[in-house]
This record gives C-alpha cells, sequence and structure tokens, in this order.
C-alpha cells in the first residue's frame, strides 16, 4: 500500500515537473519551428525569469509573479532584437537550413557564455531558492506542494493561451504557416521576417515565464541556465518540431521518466536518464514522435 | 602519396629547425615558460583536432571537454594497475569507442541532433562519473601518481600537437580529406558521387575524440589529483572553439594560428578577472563568426603569397581588408 | 499497362515495378512501372508536382520507396542508400543546380572520380579531370572555384562530375532549363554527344524542343501515375497529356 502510494506520487510529481519541462520547450520551439534558430542561450533567459523572481521576493517582498511585468517584456525586447541584429545577417548569408544551423549554434554558444559570464559577475555562482506556497496539499490520495502545482497550472494556461493564438488568430495562421513552409507563406503575402521576429522575442518571454515558475519550487544558480536549454532541446526534437500539443506531451513523457528513474535509480543520475530516453527517440524515432513521419 | 616539389624544401628545413628548437627549449627556459607552452601545445592539439572533423564537415562537436575529461578519468584509472604507455593506449581506445556510440546514434541523422547531443554529453558524463564516484569509490578525487617531469610532458604534447598537425595536413590530401570537404559544403552532392557520409564522418570524430583523450590524459600527469569538476569543464569546448575559429579551420596550422593569441589573452586576463574574461571571449567569438568567418589563416596566407610574388605592401593591406 | 508488364524485365537497364512512395496523406507516386533500355535516351514529362523528381529521388536511393522492385542491371536496389547506388554506376544531376562552391572545378571533378564506381586516388583523379573537363567545354578553367562560374558552366561541371563517376545510367533533373536559345543548342549537342559515347541517359525536362530533338521515347507522369508512354511525337498530341499540361477546360478549347 505504502509503496503504490509513493509510486504514484513520484508520478505524478513527474508529470507536474513534465509540465513544465513543456513550457520550457514551447518557447525553444517557437524560436525553433517558426524562426528557424537554434538558441543555445535559451536557458539564460530562464534564467533571467527565475532570477527577477527572487529578488521580487526576497529584495522587494512582492509576489515573484509581479516579477513577470520586468521579466517578461525585457526578455522580449532583447531576444527581438538578437532576432534583428544577431540573426537576421546569418540568415541573409547561409545556403540552406543546415548552414544556417552551423552559424547560429556557434552564435548561440557564444552568447551563452557573455550572459552566463554576466550572471555571473552580477550574481556569483551561488545556489539560490526561496519558499513561495511550499504547502502540502493532497491530490488523489497523494501529497504534493502547492507551489509545484500551482506551477504546473501556469504552464498549462500558458500553454493554452498559445494554443488559442496558433489555432485561432491571424497571427497565429501566420506563424503555423511559416513553421510549414516559409516560402510559400511569403509567396501568400505574410511578412516572414517580421513574424519571426515576433516568434522569436515570444519564445525568449516564454522562458522567462516558465523560469519564474520553476523558481518557486527548484533552486537554482547562474550557471543553471545550460540544464534548461538542454531539457528544452530535448523535448523539442523528441516531440518534433511544431505542434504545441506535441511539445507539452513530450515534456510530460521526459517529466514522468526522469521521476520515476530518478526515484528507482539515482535521483543524482537525471541527465543521464534524460539522455537516455533521447537517446532511445533518435534511434527508434528520428523524425519526432508526435510528427507524421 | 606524399608529393613534395623542390620549392617545398626550403620551407620544412625551417620548420624543422623550429621544432627541434622548441623540444631542446627545457634546457634553457624556466619552468613558467615550460608550463605556458605545454598548455599552448595541448590548446593546439586540441582545437586542431577539433577543426579535422568539426571544421571540415560543419557539424559542430562542443563535447571537447567531455573526450578530455574521459582521458583524465581513464589515465587516473589505469595508471595505478598498467603501465603508462599502455593507460594512454587505453585512452585513446576509450575516446575512440565513446565517440563511435554518440556518432552511430546521431551522425546519420541532421546536424542538429549531433550538436544537441554533444551540447550535453560533457554534463551527462560529468554526472555519471561523479555518481560513479561517489557510490563506487566513496570519494570524488583520485590520486595522480605519476612520477613524469614536466619536461617529458612537454615534449609529447609538442610532439601531439605536430602529430594533430601534420596529421590533419596528410588526411586533406587524401580521399578522406576531399570526403569530409564535400561532406561539410554540400553533403548531399556527396551522397551522390559516392561518398559513404555516414562512415566518414563517425570514423573522423571517432578520431579527433581519441585525439582529446589522449591530451587530456597527459595533461593529467601533471595534476596530483583529480575530481569531476576539475576534469569536465565546459568552458575547455569553447576555447577549444574559439582557438580554431579564430585562426581557421580550413587549414591544417590554422587553429594553431589562433591558440597563440587566445593563450596570451587567456594567462592575461583570465587570472585577474575570472568572470568577465568568458563574456570578453563570448563577444570576440561572436565577432568573428560574422567578420571573419573564415579566421585569420586565409589571411595570412594571402599575404604571404602576394609577398612571395613580390607585390606592394600597401596594396595588399588594402586588398586584405576589402576581403 | 501495367499486366504486360508484371514481372521485372531482367534485360533492361533499368526495371522498375509498382513504385510507390507517401509523405504524409499524399501519394507523390503511385505504382509505376517502367523500363528503360540500355543505350536509350528517355524523356521523363509531365506537369509540375507530378512526382517526376520523386522517382528520380526513389531510383538514385535518396528517398527510400514504400513500395516496389527497382532492378538496376539485374539486381535489386531497393532501400539501397544513396552512396552505394552512385558506386552502382548510376549518376544525377541536381533539379537547382548544385556545385561545391569552394571547391575548385577540378576537385569537383575529383569527387566523382575517387568515389565513383572505379575510386581512384587523388592524384590519378585530378589527372583524369582535365579531359572531362575538355568534353564538357571547361577546358583549362580546372583552378577556378566553384562560386565563380556562370549558370550555365555550373551545370556542365555537374555534368562533369556527374560523367566522372563513369555511370551507366545518367539521370537529368531539368539540366536544360533556364537557358537561353543559344546555350540551349549548345547543351543539346552536349548531351547528344553524351549519349553517343554509349551513357544511358533518361531526361526530367519541360523544354519540349530537347525532348523532340533527343528522346526516342518519352514517359509521362501525371499525379504519381503514368499516363502515356510513346515516341515524343505521340505523346505531346495525346489528348491526355495535354489535359494534364493544360488542365481539363483549356485542353478542350
Amino acid at each position: 500500500m505504502g509503496a503504490a502510494v509513493i509510486l504514484f506520487e513520484v508520478f505524478l510529481n513527474g508529470l507536474l515537473l513534465g509540465g513544465m519541462y513543456g513550457l520550457v520547450a514551447l518557447g525553444l520551439n517557437l524560436q525553433y519551428g517558426v524562426a528557424r534558430i537554434l538558441n543555445l542561450s535559451y536557458g539564460e533567459f530562464f534564467l533571467g525569469g527565475a532570477f527577477a523572481a527572487f529578488f521580487s521576493i526576497m529584495l522587494w517582498k512582492l509576489n515573484p509573479l509581479l516579477s513577470l511585468f520586468i521579466s517578461l517584456p525585457i526578455a522580449f525586447a532583447i531576444n527581438w532584437l538578437m532576432y534583428q541584429y544577431l540573426m537576421m545577417p546569418l540568415i541573409r548569408r547561409a545556403p540552406d537550413q543546415d548552414g544556417l544551423d552551423a552559424d547560429v549554434v556557434l552564435v548561440t554558444f557564444g552568447l551563452l557564455f557573455v550572459f552566463q559570464g554576466l550572471a555571473l559577475v552580477n550574481w556569483s555562482g551561488e545556489v539560490r531558492g526561496y519558499s513561495f506556497l511550499s504547502v502540502p496539499v493532497n491530490l488523489a490520495g497523494a501529497t504534493v506542494a502547492l507551489n509545484r502545482l500551482a506551477a504546473f497550472l501556469g504552464a498549462c494556461l500558458l500553454a493554452l493561451v498559445l494554443f488559442v493564438v496558433l489555432r485561432h488568430t491571424r497571427v497565429g495562421g501566420a506563424l503555423r504557416a511559416i513553421t510549414i513552409d516559409p516560402l510559400a507563406a511569403s509567396i501568400v503575402g505574410v511578412d516572414v521576417r517580421r513574424y519571426s521576429a515576433l516568434a522569436f522575442a515570444a519564445g525568449g518571454a516564454l522562458a522567462a515565464a516558465a523560469g519564474m515558475l520553476v523558481s518557486t519550487f527548484i533552486s537554482f544558480s547562474a550557471t543553471t541556465g545550460v540544464e534548461y536549454t538542454l531539457k528544452a532541446l530535448i523535448v523539442v526534437i523528441m516531440a518534433g518540431v511544431g505542434r504545441v500539443t506535441g511539445t507539452l506531451a513530450a515534456g510530460l513523457l521526459l517529466g514522468v521518466v526522469e521521476s520515476l528513474g530518478g526515484y528507482l535509480l539515482d535521483p543524482a543520475l537525471t541527465i543521464a536518464i534524460n539522455f537516455s530516453l533521447f537517446m532511445l527517440v533518435l534511434l527508434l524515432r528520428p523524425t519526432g514522435l508526435f510528427t507524421r513521419a | 602519396m606524399l608529393e613534395l616539389a623542390a620549392k617545398d624544401w626550403p620551407a620544412i628545413a625551417l620548420g624543422a629547425l623550429a621544432v627541434l628548437a622548441l623540444a631542446l627549449l627545457p634546457l634553457v627556459a624556466s619552468g613558467y615558460v615550460l608550463s605556458l607552452l605545454l598548455l599552448l601545445y595541448a590548446n593546439i592539439a586540441l582545437s586542431t583536432a577539433w577543426a579535422f572533423f568539426s571544421g571540415t564537415t560543419r557539424y559542430i562537436s562542443l563535447a571537447t571537454a567531455a573526450f578530455f575529461g574521459i582521458g583524465i578519468y581513464t589515465l587516473a584509472i589505469l595508471h595505478v594497475h598498467v603501465p603508462m604507455a599502455i593507460a594512454l593506449l587505453a585512452t585513446a581506445v576509450v575516446g575512440f569507442l565513446v565517440a563511435l556510440i554518440v556518432g552511430l546514434s546521431t551522425l546519420r541523422l541532421r546536424g542538429v541532433y549531433f550538436v544537441v547531443f554533444t551540447f550535453g554529453l560533457t554534463e551527462l558524463v560529468h554526472q555519471v562519473v561523479n555518481w560513479w564516484e561517489m557510490k563506487i569509490n566513496r570519494t570524488a578525487t583520485r590520486y595522480i601518481f605519476a612520477d613524469v617531469s614536466n619536461v617529458t610532458i612537454y615534449q609529447v604534447l609538442l610532439a601531439l600537437a605536430l602529430l594533430t598537425i601534420v596529421g590533419s595536413w596528410y588526411v586533406s590530401r587524401l580521399r578522406l580529406g576531399y570526403a569530409l570537404r564535400a561532406i561539410g559544403e554540400d553533403e548531399m552532392v556527396a551522397r551522390h558521387t559516392g561518398i559513404d557520409t555516414t562512415r566518414v564522418k563517425v570514423l573522423c570524430f571517432a578520431i579527433s575524440a581519441s585525439v582529446m583523450a589522449v591530451v587530456g590524459a597527459v595533461l593529467a600527469l601533471r595534476y596530483p589529483y583529480i575530481d569531476a569538476s576539475i576534469a569536465f569543464n565546459n568552458s575547455r569546448s569553447f576555447e577549444v572553439l574559439i582557438a580554431a575559429l579564430l585562426g581557421g579551420p580550413s587549414r591544417p596550422w590554422g587553429p594553431a594560428l589562433g591558440a597563440i593569441p587566445l593563450m596570451l589573452l587567456s594567462e592575461y586576463l583570465s587570472g585577474t578577472f575570472p568572470h568577465h574574461f568568458p563574456i570578453a571571449l563570448g563577444l570576440c567569438f561572436v565577432v568573428i563568426v560574422y567578420f571573419l568567418p573564415g579566421g585569420i589563416a586565409p589571411l595570412v596566407e594571402r599575404a604571404y603569397h602576394s609577398w612571395a610574388a613580390g607585390r606592394g605592401f600597401t596594396a595588399q593591406l588594402a586588398r586584405l581588408w576589402r576581403t | 499497362m501495367s499486366g504486360a508488364m508484371a514481372r521485372p524485365d531482367d534485360h533492361a537497364l533499368l526495371s522498375v515495378r509498382g513504385l510507390r512512395k507517401s509523405f504524409g496523406g499524399l501519394a507523390a507516386v503511385r505504382d509505376l512501372s517502367f523500363d528503360i533500355r540500355r543505350g536509350s535516351i528517355t524523356g521523363l514529362i509531365g506537369p509540375n508536382g507530378s512526382g517526376k523528381t520523386t522517382v528520380l529521388n526513389l531510383v538514385t536511393g535518396e528517398l527510400r520507396p514504400d513500395a516496389g522492385t527497382i532492378l538496376f542491371e539485374g539486381v535489386d536496389i531497393f532501400g539501397w542508400p544513396a552512396f552505394r547506388i552512385c558506386r552502382a554506376r548510376v549518376a544525377r544531376t541536381f533539379q537547382l543546380v548544385r556545385v561545391l562552391r569552394f571547391m575548385t572545378i577540378r576537385e569537383n571533378v575529383m569527387l566523382g572520380r575517387m568515389f565513383g564506381s572505379e575510386p581512384v586516388a587523388p592524384a590519378a583523379a585530378a589527372r583524369e579531370a582535365e579531359a572531362l573537363l575538355e568534353r564538357v567545354g571547361l577546358a583549362g578553367r580546372g583552378d577556378q572555384l566553384g562560386a565563380q562560374l556562370t549558370y550555365i558552366d555550373q551545370k556542365r561541371l555537374e555534368l562533369a562530375r556527374a560523367l566522372a563517376s563513369r555511370p551507366h545510367l545518367l539521370l537529368l533533373d531539368e539540366w536544360l532549363a533556364g537557358l537561353n536559345p543559344t546555350e540551349l543548342k549548345v547543351g543539346i549537342e552536349l548531351i547528344r554527344l553524351i549519349h553517343r559515347d554509349g551513357t544511358t541517359i533518361v531526361m526530367i525536362e519541360h523544354v519540349m524542343e530537347a525532348i523532340r530533338a533527343l528522346c526516342s521515347r518519352v514517359l509521362v507522369v501525371n499525379a504519381g501515375e503514368m499516363i502515356a508512354e510513346g515516341t515524343p511525337r505521340s505523346v505531346l498530341s495525346d489528348p491526355e497529356v495535354l489535359r494534364a499540361y493544360l488542365g481539363a477546360d483549356d485542353a478542350a478549347a
């Protein structure tokens, strides 16, 4: 009886965590799926959101949600500028997507070190964490922390908003058209450059939002950005670039596998577990779990 | 196989003389200079090995630190059980095998998968090694009981650096070299011209990883002890990348050209500004990708050719600037 | 048509039966069957999007067929990777010309010779490249970079590279597209010469003048299916073919 409940709790926590991974991946999905930029510095904006929330509650005694008023616009703006002034020149000179990927990877790898360096200089490498809504809640017989549940619901809300925007607005339609075929989209009159910049910026903002949500229940430091970039990359590739539902499902899968794996094997092996899942998917269904091959 | 024209001999003789001078340097140089130089040779070997695969095929590997660390650990584990030479050989083999696994999983697919995999590989190996050490060894550190002098390490690394440059040059003249470049330029064309692209990629990736592992192992001999954080450090991947790109990955001697200024910068800046240094590097890096995509090697080469052809120096400077 | 060709023809150079390929829900090639005789020069025509390039990609191993049989010189090459098919003496050019821009012209050609059906070392390949360059009209320009070539010269280079691998079957994907009348005449002559030297050719084309001038036989594909086959004259006056190209209303008019 006890073991089953524990397992269920582990599973549930994995699901809640997976929702966060799904959200983090959604932002990267926008950046890579629409704007076609593989941004290795993505996780640094996640971190920005986390730090903003941290300072919000620790320094100014404000609800960390309010930090979004600062972190979202800043993340959006920086990413928009990155796209317009750093990525556009690369896009212009790249012969094809693979050539672009090579250049983009190098530049964003460099940016990663710039951002991480700035974070280390300003905020040092200490591990940060804070307590917010950390009360236990009973969910279907298992005990989970309220902050995890709240963060999960927040992620669901954001994902829903994104889903509605993509499905039912003109902007969303344009973004989906660009994801499928940028050339065809431009032929039917879509301003690919403007919408790609928008998608890229929105992706960065989503990263910051995810960072804020995750910071409520997981501690972090100036070097944690890379970890979340990696998780986002793994989820996006496993899902196959494109749809919101697929990305979320893959995120949930990653969360559950990580949680169960951590419990059954060793919590110190999370990256190894992530990679094993990643490798399995690469070997069996490289085009993505949820795309039609 | 080795077709050298008469005009090449003066350059070769000069090169051989320089190598001899460097090899004999320990007789006169101080310990500090030796340490500096041997780190330089290590970086030259690492960046040349990196460029050998990633520079030619454009499959960007961000995992240099992973193989470097694997080399360190393999040596640390084996050197107490087997003779040093065997340990080093084993290091090469282990590096090769790990790269083989990574390559076979990801190099059959588009470059993106490979990049992402290598991006996380260092952290992955770091975590696994750490876990294993804590579980099995109950301690995070391993001691190195090697009685190898700095001079020997200096000479071995000098030899390694030369070996990688010469090896890279040699391969570039073989069919394998052409295959690598074709893959980097247009992989679809490469496939349809009869090149077994997967085999070429996996093989060359494994070779470069093998070299990186050996370099790590040799450097490990200088430390009294190692642990996972020392062995697996992402910024090493980054520095190797910069050296290769700054110098120019398209020439065998290109990365060496980039490693020198990087080493000097590192010496003078990283001590005083440990956190600002990566920021500065990152910015340089971004600048290189935009304005010097081929690195400085092509420019140096052009300058040399015009100088050799005896044309006006200022005219050359002007032309360099425009290209 | 398919009943008579139920079994693959071992004596044909290339024998395709029941070739099928779908992308998601879209069937790009449906149950296609045809033979190519050794020494022939065959045209493959059809409106845009009819699946012609897909057929080429399937035969050269760029794509894996969903079903069907492909025999080349009697050997089953179904599912073979592209490089292996190239070494088996099938060469191709690309619809959007793909020349390696940062390699010299000579090196471009050398690639075909070094990795094709009878691989040789770089030095030998370099020596033989000159003859090939002469054949396609790029004599003496071996040291120029691929990036420095004009459009038609890039096409010539692609041809030389394909020929360097000593193919028995050469597949041209709209090789004559985008040429002015003079260049077109030169191009047609070049293909005729290559054919006369013994290479079997299949050419995907939209330039009907070339089809009429060169091909002894034409295959017409529409929406992934073979709708006609015969001499250029009979095929190009076939009402069904006209309907496919012009659309039902315009064809009737």
